[in-house]
């Protein structure tokens, strides 16, 4: 029989906000344990909270990109659920009236295109780090991460494949750092995804039983999550045995999924509108300010740079993949205008040297200005090629002056033909077997002797000059 | 509502509370009774009137964007009956 898979995914993102949702403890990730904590987020008795209105902004953006209707009025409501990550026993989350409801977000696998529906996005508070290891009967319990805003993305389960899901995750990933909403780091939890899967036979229209993968931390690892758990699923119905709903754990290093134990009754979250916070009302005016707002997105940026400035496909799409090399590569090209010459340093250069450093594009401080400057060198032929690639290092691993270290090094091209005449005509009498050769036909002669005198001029001249002048001399010889 | 000792033990799972066979009895008089206060407010006519979730007309109550220090860390785990390395210490939980 013929199996079709049908995953929905529910993706988590940490906000980039710079306090908590409710409260004003910094969002840093990271930090000694519970140093970022106060009595609103560690749910004291008594405390109220107030919401932070960036996290409303970056939610109705990441509607507005993600194609969906905001709802105008809109609130909070609690669910319960008794674990020690959330002291307050309750989650402050949306259930009956998310923010954003009813979008889709388009992909492409294969040069297919699909609309992958957006069910909705709400706003919600991160909950506690629990560290179990190594006590045997108790468990530490860490707030930092508590009440860090986090919005859940929550799609249709339009997808049939893993590629599709790696598809959208990527898509949705480079939105969300384009808005600024996000950084999205899978390893440090910002971006975190739960995969429901389930099976049916081709053609049939009714859904299987579901299960649900939590928290699963690499594209990779989502990949091969769903492909082991599709291939389970189909073994246990054609062993007649049936798929039971449950949450189920991906394994990495095992490269399986396992049953959770699940408590009884923990579906049952109670949630009530919460009182402590007010609702939430989004005018037409809002919602104009924040589309005005909108950065121009990969998508956009990748026709553009192909359109306008005149590059490949291909180095539109590698330089639109990561946001910070887009900007660099904007910048710097508004600068020297010089796109195609910006797009080569960064893919040809900039990226071997992040991968050498084992570093990543956000964490690079190469200005715009000194790459503009060094290209501008280039272009004009003050420095060659190489000193293009050495400059351009230096200035990535030590930000050097480009024009400070060009001198400091002697880089710059020399400009002076009469020292590169005179240089020539010592070559000229130093090599006179060259010159026979030359006279006789041999045109190997010709690239020996350029190359003689770039030696003696420690490769600064310009290649062309040499050609011109070294060829005047010997036709008048 | 009928408050049986079904709902109890359901309620005592949710809630992590245990309750002698006395206090169970006692909670399940307690709870009819608040339960039975409260459905009064189901005599009043709610037709065509809308769901409210809070008693104001207010909406928009928000907070700047602003990191302001935290609480010290020893003021904060004086609250915990355990504590350890940093962080408050409870009873080993599995999910």
């Amino acid at each position: 029989m013929a199996w079709e898979t049908v995953i929905g995914l529910e993706v988590h993102v940490e906000l980039s906000t710079k306090s908590k949702i409710f409260c004003s403890c910094t969002t840093e990730f990271g930090g000694e344990p519970n140093t970022h904590v106060c009595p609103v987020c560690s749910g004291l008795p008594g405390v109220l909270p107030t919401l932070n209105k960036s996290v409303v902004e970056f939610a109705v953006k990441t509607g507005l990109a993600a194609n969906c209707e905001i709802t105008r009025y809109n609130k909070f409501d609690r669910k319960n659920y008794f674990y020690p990550d959330l002291p307050k026993a309750y989650q402050v989350s949306q259930l009956y009236l998310p923010i954003c409801r009813n979008g889709h977000i388009d992909i492409e696998v294969n040069g297919v295109k699909k609309a992958i529906g957006i069910h909705e996005i709400h706003m919600e508070e991160d909950a506690g780090k629990l560290v179990h290891d190594p006590w045997p009967d108790s468990t530490l319990v860490d707030y930092n991460r508590c009440g860090v805003p986090l919005l859940e993305i929550v799609s249709e389960p339009d997808f049939r494949n893993g590629d599709e899901v790696i598809a959208y995750l990527e898509k949705l990933r480079d939105t969300l750092i384009y808005l600024g909403v996000s950084d999205c780091k899978m390893q440090e939890g910002s971006m975190r995804a739960d995969v429901n899967l389930s099976v049916r036979p081709v053609g049939q229209t009714e859904m299987g039983t579901r299960t649900e993968m939590k928290n699963i931390n690499s594209f990779k690892a989502i990949s091969r999550a769903i492909v082991y758990e599709s291939k389970r699923q189909i073994e246990q119905i054609e062993m007649g045995k049936r798929v039971i709903q449950e949450t189920r754990r991906w394994d990495e290093n095992k490269d399986a999924t396992y049953a959770m134990r699940s408590k009884e009754n923990a579906q049952d979250y109670r949630y009530f509108p919460e009182p402590d916070l007010l609702p939430i009302e989004i005018s037409e005016e809002w919602i104009e300010k924040a589309k005005a707002e909108m950065p121009e997105l990969a998508d956009a940026k990748r026709v553009r740079y192909v359109k306008e400035l005149g590059l490949s496909e291909y180095d539109a799409k590698v330089l639109t993949a990561e946001h910070d090399l887009a900007i660099l590569f904007e910048e710097a090209s508004a600068i020297c205008n010089e796109p195609k010459e910006v797009c080569n340093l960064i893919i040809g250069e900039l990226m071997r040297l992040i991968t050498e450093a084992q570093t990543s594009a956000d964490k690079i401080s190469v200005s715009p200005e000194k790459t503009a400057r060094i290209i501008t060198l280039t272009v004009e032929g003050k420095i060659n090629r190489n000193a293009e690639k050495e400059v351009f290092e230096a200035v990535f691993k030590e930000d050097v002056d480009p024009d400070e270290y060009i001198k400091e090094k002697g880089l710059m091209m020399l400009n002076d033909d009469s020292l590169v005449s005179d240089t020539i005509d010592e070559v000229i009498k130093n090599n006179p077997k060259s010159i026979e050769d030359y006279k006789g036909g041999k045109q190997k002669a010709f690239g020996f002797l350029v190359g003689q005198t770039m030696r003696a001029l420690k490769g600064k001249a310009n290649p062309q000059s040499v050609n011109k002048i070294l060829k005047e001399k010997l036709d008048k010889l | 509502m009928i408050i049986d000792d079904k709902l109890i033990a359901y309620l005592e799972e949710l809630s992590r509370l245990h309750l002698s066979d006395d206090e169970k009895e006692r909670a399940k008089e307690d709870l009819s009774k608040i339960i039975s206060y409260v459905n009064k407010l189901s005599e009043l006519d709610t037709e065509g009137l809308e769901a409210m979730s809070h008693p104001f007309d207010y909406t928009n109550n928000f907070r700047t964007d602003e990191a302001k220090p935290s609480f010290d860390r020893e003021l904060i785990l004086k609250n915990a009956p355990k504590s350890k390395d940093g962080c408050f210490l409870v009873p080993k939980t599995v999910e």
